[in-house]
């Protein structure tokens, strides 16, 4: 077995000062060191990927990681990352969204990416709540959930973010938790490498704004909770994902296909006027 | 030989645009610009570029963004509602500094207003449309001739000073078919975005080189860098020291300032001895020159100056006629948003008169004749 690697100071600016914006306890650090992870592991260099994200806590990770960084406007990164794509398919488009960017103000460009399986591995850092703006309630938000904008408990539901990645047509759907930090790394190796839409949910941790509110002691008591509450989805298939008892969720690969990629059908369709050129 | 064709501004438009070398195209179908959707989806594949129908307005902006950082020369067109839907990234554009061109085609009204309906209503928000300051540079044809050759400017200003670059056309001349002769390819001037010279490890992203307009490389091609709204020092790092904020919102106003002599964009009709000079844009502008030529058959000394270039606004150019005339008429299809400007840089230089027309019909030139006859002393 080769060593695992334990410093990435390669993939960090030198010249940006740490520490970063977010706060003691939050899960973007834990993300961000696994996302180097995947990529060291993943074969491409520095100068081939492109890392875009939106706006919130989980948007400011693109500034410390030293790639082409895209910090977009809220709810559009995967615009930008579309036309990036278009322009230069030979880039690989990682893009970084929390869960109110990516679902709330971003929801219909997330659903038509899917739909459209563009080449991209979406990331939505999923803590249930809008952090940069000081805790108002998401569409990752649970019911009943008291939050800075929902202070008699939430009323609505929340997204779930891969049925919805799913059936709108992705290539790759998983989930990991922060806590689970191998799976986290193992999940965006795997979204990375492939074609099409790839996305990654992971449920991750705010206790300034959500721990707090919810009567979590501390971050390390909400890594627990993520720990107790996350069903791997081969386990959860046993039992049938409907079945799983009320407040677990699964974790693991939910869909993995090899359906056509848009960029796999511009090539065809660029190889064919090519060939009806040449016949000429 | 170059032969003369018939074609609708849309037509000449796109044909512009293909010829200042743009390569990418992101749009969201809206009447009257459709046609230019239509068009790039059928000529961009064959020649190499890329199209892609957006899910909504937004998107679009955010994908042409997205393709400019790649190195590839960008565009998109809408009208008002979908023109308001792409502020907040106009504004990113801005800030980040991309290279990127939007066509508006203009309707009349707020809201849906009319879309089939001609009107020069979004003049202002072309300019202010998005928040925060900056600059903009915002072109006018006035013709489907100029539908081709402000198109290729159009590229040209955006490469040249990283900004992007706002081309308002009137409704009616986006489906009017126009005599227009196409230069050849050697005949047109294409500007492109300045890279880098120095070795990335020296390069910093938006330090400024001297122009105030920083080398600009593509996104994947060694040099990697930070793009982000925020205001940021000149790597490209969020900042929130005062004086790196201020250093580049000046500079960002001063890039496109320091070369205001050379964006005077603009025809004088008869103006040497007119005493009553209209200032006019669009097809308001075609009006009223054959107002002036009819007045002038009547023995009136009126001229007109017809404005290529809506902003930065031609300060040096207007006040020129603004300080021979006594009186000075600007008409548009609008309440009046030129006539601002004219009055700003006026200075009780002379009497600015206005004739506003909302009834989303053009203006004629039978009543900029009988206006001109009014106030006329
Ligand atoms: C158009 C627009 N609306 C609102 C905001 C304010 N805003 C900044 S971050 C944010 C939400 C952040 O929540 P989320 O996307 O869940 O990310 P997190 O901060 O939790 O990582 C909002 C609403 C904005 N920047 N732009
Ligand atoms: S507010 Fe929450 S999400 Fe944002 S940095 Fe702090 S802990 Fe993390």
């Amino acid at each position: 077995m080769t060593e695992e690697r334990q410093d990435f100071y390669e993939y960090l600016r030198d010249t940006k000062k740490f520490p970063s914006v977010w706060c003691p306890g939050c899960g973007m650090g834990i993300f961000v060191r696994a996302l180097i992870s995947a990529i060291d592991k993943s074969g491409y260099s520095q100068d081939e990927i492109v890392l875009v994200s939106g706006i919130g806590c989980s948007g400011r990770a693109t500034a410390y990681l030293d790639f082409c960084t895209l910090h977009t406007t809220h709810g559009r990164a995967l615009t930008f990352s579309t036309g990036l794509k278009l322009a230069n398919p030979k880039l690989k488009i990682i893009t970084i969204m929390g869960d109110g960017d990516a679902l709330a103000i971003g929801g219909n460009h997330f659903i038509h990416a899917a739909r459209r399986n563009m080449d991209i591995t979406a990331i939505v850092i999923n803590n249930s709540i809008y952090g940069m703006t000081g805790g108002q309630v998401s569409p990752g938000t649970p019911q009943g959930t008291i939050t800075t904008t929902s202070p008699y408990g939430n009323l609505e539901n929340p997204f779930d973010i891969c049925e919805l990645a799913k059936v709108v047509g992705s290539n790759f759907v998983a989930r990991s938790t922060v806590f689970n930090v191998y799976l986290m790394e193992k999940l965006i190796s795997q979204a990375i490498k492939k074609k099409g839409f790839s996305v990654v949910e992971i449920i991750s941790q705010c206790p300034v704004h959500y721990g707090k509110r919810s009567g979590f002691k501390s971050a390390v008591e909400m890594l627990e909770w993520q720990r107790d509450n996350a069903v791997m989805i081969n386990k959860s298939q046993e039992t049938g994902q409907q079945d799983l008892p009320p407040g677990k969720f699964p974790i693991g690969v939910m869909v993995d296909r090899e359906a056509k990629s848009y960029i796999e059908r511009l090539e065809e369709f660029n190889n064919k006027q090519r060939e009806k050129a040449n016949a000429l | 030989m170059l032969k003369s064709q018939l074609l609708p501004g849309n037509e000449a438009c796109v044909k512009g645009a293909l010829a200042a070398g743009c390569r990418f195209y992101a749009g969201y179908p809206i009447t009257p610009a459709s046609e230019i959707s239509e068009q790039m989806s059928s000529e961009l594949p064959r020649v190499g570029g890329a199209f892609i129908q957006m899910e909504d307005e937004i998107a679009s902006m955010g994908a042409i963004i997205g393709a400019s950082l790649a190195g590839v020369k960008s565009m998109t067109a809408t009208s008002g509602p979908g023109f308001s839907l792409m502020q907040e990234n106009i504004g990113y554009a801005c800030m980040t500094e991309v290279p990127c061109v939007i066509v508006d085609v203009m309707r009349a009204g707020p809201s849906t207003g009319s879309a089939t309906q001609p009107s020069q209503s979004d003049v202002m928000q072309a300019r202010w449309g998005t928040h925060g300051d900056h600059p903009m540079i915002v072109l006018a044809p006035s013709s489907v001739s100029e539908c081709f050759s402000l198109t290729v400017e159009a590229f040209n200003l955006s490469e040249k000073y990283r900004n992007p670059v706002i081309v308002l056309i009137d409704e009616n001349i986006i489906h009017t078919k126009e005599k227009i002769t196409i230069p050849s390819p050697e005949e047109i001037k294409i500007i492109d975005r300045i890279k880098p010279s120095e070795p990335p490890e020296w390069f910093k992203a938006y330090k400024d080189p001297g122009t105030g307009v920083p080398p600009m490389p593509a996104f994947g091609t060694g040099y990697r860098y930070h793009v982000t709204g925020n205001s940021h020092d000149e790597r490209g790092y969020p900042t929130n020291r005062p004086d790196e904020n201020e250093l580049l919102i000046k500079r960002l106003f001063q890039k496109i300032s320091r070369d205001s002599g050379k964006l005077q964009l603009a025809d004088a009709y008869y103006t040497e001895d007119a005493t009553v000079n209209i200032i006019a844009y669009g097809t308001v502008a075609r009006a009223s020159l054959r107002a002036v030529k009819e007045a002038r058959a009547k023995g009136m000394k009126v001229g007109l100056l017809k404005l290529k270039v809506l902003f930065p606004f031609m300060r040096q150019t207007v006040e020129k006629i603004l300080s021979k005339s006594s009186k000075v008429l600007v008409p548009e299809m609008n309440m009046g948003q030129i006539s601002r400007e004219v009055k700003r840089v006026n200075e009780s230089r002379c009497i600015i008169e206005t004739l506003n027309k909302v009834s989303y019909e053009p203006i004629t030139p039978e009543e900029i004749i009988k206006k001109l006859e009014e106030i006329y002393d």
